[in-house]
């Protein structure tokens, strides 16, 4: 009914804090602390951040296409055809709070997974370049 | 059905993106957070559905099956739609942005 809300807002959320986290990032990354990143590989926390933003708009827009497929929701006011009646409203509600909720925080869980595997990876990428250079 | 359709496309681009790099110079990475998001974001209501209904879940009516795959094919065309309207913005190899020089 309206479960793609809950990731959309989420996915407003995290874009307002990439955009900190961005904005923070260059007021604070100096030369010295790129050539380190470059050097370990490691990646800004405002690219990680925008890979969950692209996997929560992505799939919040396609499920939105799919809401429209089925009526579900409309171009104009009140947006969501179950608003129309306060019966229905209920149901969107509960929607919202147990599928909505479990859609927010499976994309998020397996972008942290994700995320940490990456890590791990260019950590070891790292590590393996230190120890051939040391050699 | 959605979720099925949806899962293969997200496989077959992960895979194209993974091997070709132009179609990383393409931005079918877009495509990928696409597809992935929207199976993930699926595979929650499957499960929720599949609580509610147990075994039935697995035995759809064909009218159900025929429309949830016109539906899986209709995200796949929006997805690429929405990818070719980026791709066009964003002109990785400046082909709109040289139009005038060809």
């Amino acid at each position: 009914m309206a479960c793609f809300v809950v990731p959309g807002a989420e996915a407003i959320v995290t874009t307002i804090a990439t955009k900190i986290v961005e904005h923070h990032e260059l007021k604070h990354g100096d030369a010295a602390e790129a050539a380190e990143a470059a050097a370990v590989a490691k990646e800004k926390v405002s690219t990680k951040l925008k890979r969950l933003n692209l996997l929560l708009y992505g799939g919040t827009a396609l499920l939105a296409f799919e809401h429209f497929w089925h009526g579900e929701i409309q171009p104009f006011f009140p947006f969501l055809t179950a608003a129309e009646n306060a019966d229905s409203m209920a149901g969107v509600l509960h929607e919202m709070s147990t599928v909505g909720v479990g859609m927010a925080v499976l994309v998020t869980g397996i972008w942290g997974i994700m995320t940490a595997v990456l890590h791990a990876k260019d950590k070891k990428l790292a590590r393996e370049a230190e120890n051939s250079a040391t050699v | 059905m959605t979720l099925l359709i949806t899962i293969i496309a997200a496989v077959v681009v992960t895979v194209i993106w993974y091997a070709s790099e132009k179609a990383r110079e393409m931005k079918v990475g877009l495509l990928c957070y696409m597809f992935w998001g929207a199976s993930i974001m699926w595979l929650v209501d499957a499960i929720a559905e599949y609580i509610e209904l147990r075994e039935a879940y697995f035995t759809p009516a064909l009218e159900d099956m025929v429309n949830d795959s016109f539906l899986g094919l209709s995200v796949i065309a929006f997805a690429l739609i929405v990818w070719v309207v980026y791709l066009l913005i964003k002109d990785p190899k400046k082909v709109i942005a040289n139009r005038k020089k060809a």
